[in-house]
This record gives structure tokens, C-alpha cells and sequence, in this order.
């Protein structure tokens, strides 16, 4: 087939989620076919990104800056800190736009099996940035765990909890139940039950 | 006078497989079988590929079949008359079923992604994640002849045999004892590792404590639903007395649910050193056993001949169907290996009547036709040869 080149292309491309070596090799003839409008902007935004990009000291976001534009935002809400696993899962609460406070990013979840620990994440950053500089209490009030609802997401959540616990800010976690717009026909028990147990007066 | 068996609401329902479809299943490349709502009757020499056939239906069920296969291990390997290359392998296996069911047809599909290490399951064409989906549609419960000594083996393998009876109730059971089992193996690699980092032994422990709580109370429902509907039995089949037996389940006999979960909290944490030492946790449903007893001779079940056990085990699975028709109004479909030569003549009458009741669909293996006698005219019979089924 091509030079070596185009193997190494294709080679890091499969490397993508959710491309396999099939797919890497079309979206590789895909870019190269479309040299000026693809191939090479492309490129150019790959090496800016890699130049450009760091990952925030403060909440582990990635962005150009640092601290990233979330934590510079003097708009949002510093007192109210919502913790998430990953990247992915800030995007996902910034899309709903519901949420004007901080984020901490923890960059995973805690599982002894992958060799995943506490000083893997970032936990110690997490309590020192509740705890404040030196004596004098943090601004932080409030700590919502936004883990995932699996077993290891839950587990780093319980872990969390029982760090700040004593620093004197109330820990929350997002509520387990109904989705919306969903029936309760098609709920499963697990589900329905945490719905009951989590339900609240109108 | 035997009490009469437990009413089944509206009749006896019908859940049944109507066709099944195989593509590089075991020793079938392709394989197309109809049946009909009654019991299915598969006869042939040892080693004709009838076992595949129910490992196959097995799969519609959570959990890794009646072999408890790992995933690639059903991948057909090409056989030597086949393309002449010996043990290659061939494409990733898949079995797709459609169901009778009261309220219409359902297909199930499943497999093992091709290049991954992923089982994907289908239903009605839709993509699912969870195994629990199948255990909310279906109940597949099997005997074979691996689990003859199950009366005197360790109590892993009966606590399997309940656990799979208890999907049929609690579908969600699968994903709780998935998720108490991965805590406990987390907790058991930090303590081996010598981390103590109370807040991470602390987090575990508490999901151990509330998921294995929840798997303890299934099994405990579970064991009572069996028992009453065991004390309608049929008279034929000696009677089970079913108990539970371990420091959890004892507990739960004795309080509320969320004081155990409390108590096993605690109980693990104080175990800590012990457990690290022995390289396992000491306490928690994993440590339970299914006790059975012959009610009327009170004897345990180890105790009785070879013949009486494998009765028992089969009143015991009938129990679980006649509970099941009754509760859900879904009977489970059995898939009972080479079970009908070791009964005697009576019994044997008195399973195809029990089956016939219970509008279960079994399906069930021989070597002999005329063992299967009895349920001529309704059942629907299959000769396997070479991987290759004929209706008879």
C-alpha cells in the first residue's frame, strides 16, 4: 500500500475511540483526498491544540489558560464546587447550563484492580482547595460529587465524602431517580426505588 | 393427602422459544430450529452437539451459560472436514431467539462483539447494556450433569444455582451481586497490598455492605417463595426444606435491613487484619449456603442415595417454575441435560405431567427416545447427529 507515512497516519488514527483499523484507514484516504480543506487545517489545529492546551491547576479542566476560563470567570459561583470524573462530564453538565458554580475535575475514579489511588486523582487538591490557605475557612460552602451512578463512581464519591467530612462545607450528590420526560412503566426497580427513597415535597 | 398445587392466576402462561438461530456457536456454523410453545425433545449419541444446543438457549439468560463459558470460548473452531485448516477459529459466536410471549412475539439476540471481549445483547433489534434486560423478559433455569454432586460440593455452586433462581424474581439481583463481588475483590486486593487508607477501605466496605445486604434479603425472599410453593409438591418428588445458613442472613432473620447493612459495615471493618491475612473477607453473603433437607425424613440432602438427590434438585427447580407461573405469570424455560434416563418410570410420568402443568417449555436431552415416551404427542422431538437437528 502507501509509504510509510501513510501507514503512521493510519496507524494513529485507529488509535481514536471508537475507530478501529477499518475506519482509520477511510477517514485516513478521507483527509488525504481533501488536502487543503481538511488535511492541513487539521494539522495546523493539532499542533496548536498540543502547543496551547494545559490542564487547569485549579480544577483540572483542560483549556489555553490557566487557570481556565470556568475558574477565571469572576460570574460564576466560587462557594458551590461540583466534582466530576472527567473532562467529558463538565462538558456535559456546562451543556445543560444549569449549574453557575466551579468544577473539580478528578481525572478518574478509584479502583485498586486498574491500580487507580486516591494520589492517581485529584483528591489532595480537592480537600485543600475546601480546606483554604492556611486557618482561615475556604469559600467554599458547598460540594456537590457529581460522580457516576456505577460501582467505582460510587465508591470515589463515599471516599470524597469521608475526606471532607469535618471541613464543615455540606456535601451533596446529584439526585438518583426519575428521568425526565421518562414513565415510570419502563423504570427499573433499582431506579424506582432510589426515586421513592430521594423524593421530596412539592 | 399432598396439598393441591398453588393456583396459577389466568391459566397456565405461556413463555416459550419458537425459533432459535445459531451462527458459529460451538460445533454449528448455522443452524435454523422451530419449535412450538411445548417441550422440545433432543435425542442423539453423546457428542452430536445436543449439550450446545441448550448451552446455546442458556445464553438468553444473564450470566455465562451452562458451562459458565468465558466469552470466546462458544467461537466456533473450523473442524478438519471443514475447510481442511484444524483449530482455526471462526467468527464470533451469536445466538437470536424469538419468544412467545403473553403479550407477543420477542426477539432476543445476543453474542460476542466481534473483536471485542463485549457480549452484546438485542431486544427486539434495540441495542441493551445491561444483562438485566434479559432476566426482566425471561427466566432460564438448567440441571445437567455437572450439578448431580451439587448437595455435597463446596457452597459456591449452590449458592449459584439459588442466585440464578433468584434473577427469575429480582432481576436487578445480577447487577447487586455484580457490584457487592466487585467491591469485595477491591477491598481484597488493597488489604493484600497493605493499603490502609480507612476512607477507601471505608468506601468499599460501605458498598459491600449495601449491595451484599440487598443480595442477602433476595436470596432470603427467594428461599421462602420456594418453600411454599415446595409444600404443595408434587407428590412423586420428595419435598425440600430449604434453609440459609450464615452470619448475614441470620442477622436479617433477627432485624431490620439497614441495621445488617450497619452490622456488616462494621463487621468488615473491625475484620480488616483477619482478611488481609487470609487474603479474603470472612463475612458477607459469599460466605452463605443453601441448606437443603428431604422434609419428611429430615435428612440433609448430602445424605440421600444418588437418585433422591437429583430428585430433589428437580423438585426444587419445579417449586421455582410453579412459583414463578404463579408470581410473574412468566414459568421459566428449563433446560434439564440428560435429567429423564435417571428417574425411574413413575417420576419420569410425573415430570412430563409437572412440565405439561406448568406450561413450561423444557427442553431435554437423551441418548434414548423411548426414555421420552411419555410425552408423545406433546412434546416436539429433534434427532441431533454431527451438528446437524432433524425434526422427527
Amino acid at each position: 500500500m502507501g509509504g510509510p507515512e501513510i501507514e503512521r497516519l493510519i496507524e494513529l488514527l485507529a488509535r481514536l475511540p471508537g475507530l478501529g483499523p477499518r475506519s482509520a484507514r477511510r477517514a485516513a484516504l478521507h483527509l488525504m483526498k481533501r488536502r487543503e480543506a481538511l488535511l492541513e487545517p487539521l494539522a495546523d489545529a493539532m499542533t496548536t491544540a498540543a502547543r496551547a492546551i494545559q490542564v487547569c491547576s485549579v480544577c483540572g479542566n483542560l483549556d489555553s489558560r490557566d487557570p481556565c476560563g470556568l475558574c477565571a470567570d469572576g460570574k460564576r459561583d466560587a462557594s458551590v464546587v461540583c466534582v466530576v470524573e472527567d473532562v467529558a462530564d463538565l462538558w456535559a453538565i456546562e451543556r445543560s447550563g444549569a449549574f453557575r458554580g466551579r468544577y473539580h475535575v478528578l481525572g478518574g475514579v478509584l479502583s485498586a484492580l486498574d491500580g487507580t489511588g486516591p494520589d492517581d486523582l485529584r483528591i489532595a487538591s480537592l480537600v485543600a482547595r475546601v480546606r483554604g490557605p492556611g486557618d482561615a475557612p475556604g469559600e467554599v460552602r458547598e460540594v456537590v460529587i457529581a460522580t457516576n451512578a456505577t460501582v467505582e463512581g460510587q465508591t470515589t464519591a463515599h471516599y470524597i465524602a469521608d475526606r471532607l467530612a469535618g471541613t464543615g462545607v455540606a456535601i451533596t450528590r446529584l439526585a438518583h431517580g426519575v428521568p425526565v420526560g421518562g414513565e415510570l412503566d419502563y423504570l427499573d426497580d433499582g431506579t424506582l426505588s432510589a426515586a421513592l427513597r430521594a423524593r421530596r415535597a412539592v | 393427602m399432598p396439598a393441591q398445587p398453588l393456583p396459577i392466576p389466568g391459566g397456565p402462561a405461556k413463555l416459550a422459544l419458537v425459533r432459535l438461530s445459531l451462527s458459529d456457536f460451538r460445533c454449528y456454523r448455522r443452524l435454523r430450529l422451530e419449535c412450538g410453545p411445548e417441550p422440545v425433545v433432543l435425542t442423539g449419541a453423546n457428542g452430536a452437539g445436543k449439550t450446545n444446543l441448550l448451552e446455546a438457549v442458556s445464553f438468553l439468560a444473564p450470566g455465562r451459560g451452562l458451562r459458565r463459558a468465558s466469552l470466546a470460548e462458544p467461537d466456533r473452531r473450523h473442524g478438519p472436514a471443514d475447510d481442511g485448516r484444524s483449530g482455526e477459529p471462526g467468527g464470533s459466536w451469536a445466538v437470536a431467539a424469538v419468544l412467545a410471549t403473553p403479550s407477543g412475539p420477542l426477539a432476543i439476540g445476543t453474542g460476542r462483539e466481534a473483536g471485542t471481549e463485549r457480549r452484546a445483547v438485542r431486544i427486539d433489534g434495540v441495542p441493551r447494556s445491561g444483562q438485566k434486560d434479559l432476566a426482566e423478559r425471561l427466566s432460564v433455569v438448567w440441571l445437567t450433569p455437572e450439578m448431580d454432586r451439587i448437595f455435597v460440593e463446596a457452597p459456591k455452586s449452590r449458592r449459584r444455582l439459588l442466585d440464578r433462581l433468584v434473577y427469575g424474581f429480582h432481576p436487578e439481583h445480577a447487577a447487586a451481586l455484580s457490584a457487592y463481588e466487585h467491591c469485595q475483590r477491591e477491598r481484597t486486593r488493597l488489604l493484600g497490598e497493605g493499603v490502609r487508607d480507612d476512607a477507601w477501605l471505608g468506601a468499599l466496605e460501605d458498598g459491600m455492605a449495601r449491595h451484599g445486604i440487598a443480595v442477602a434479603a433476595a436470596r432470603r425472599v427467594t428461599v421462602e417463595r420456594l418453600d411454599r410453593s415446595a409444600r404443595a409438591g408434587w407428590p412423586q418428588f420428595p419435598r425440600a426444606t430449604l434453609a440459609l445458613t450464615g452470619d448475614v442472613d441470620r442477622w436479617l432473620e433477627a432485624m431490620p435491613a439497614v441495621d445488617a447493612e450497619e452490622r456488616l459495615r462494621g463487621g468488615l471493618k473491625a475484620a480488616r487484619d483477619g482478611d488481609a491475612a487470609l487474603g479474603k473477607a470472612q463475612l458477607g453473603p459469599h460466605r452463605s449456603d443453601l441448606a437443603v433437607r428431604e422434609t419428611t425424613r429430615g435428612l440433609a440432602a448430602s445424605e440421600g442415595s444418588t437418585g433422591e438427590q437429583k430428585a430433589l434438585l428437580l423438585s426444587i427447580v419445579l417449586a421455582h417454575a410453579r412459583a414463578l407461573a404463579a408470581e410473574r405469570g412468566l414459568p421459566p424455560i428449563l433446560l434439564l441435560d440428560e435429567v429423564a434416563a435417571h428417574l425411574d418410570r413413575s417420576r419420569r410420568a410425573a415430570l412430563f405431567d409437572a412440565l405439561h402443568d406448568l406450561g413450561c417449555q423444557a427442553w431435554l436431552t437423551g441418548t434414548d427416545e423411548e426414555v421420552f415416551g411419555g410425552l408423545a404427542g406433546r412434546a416436539r422431538f429433534f434427532r441431533v447427529f454431527d451438528a446437524t437437528v432433524t425434526p422427527r
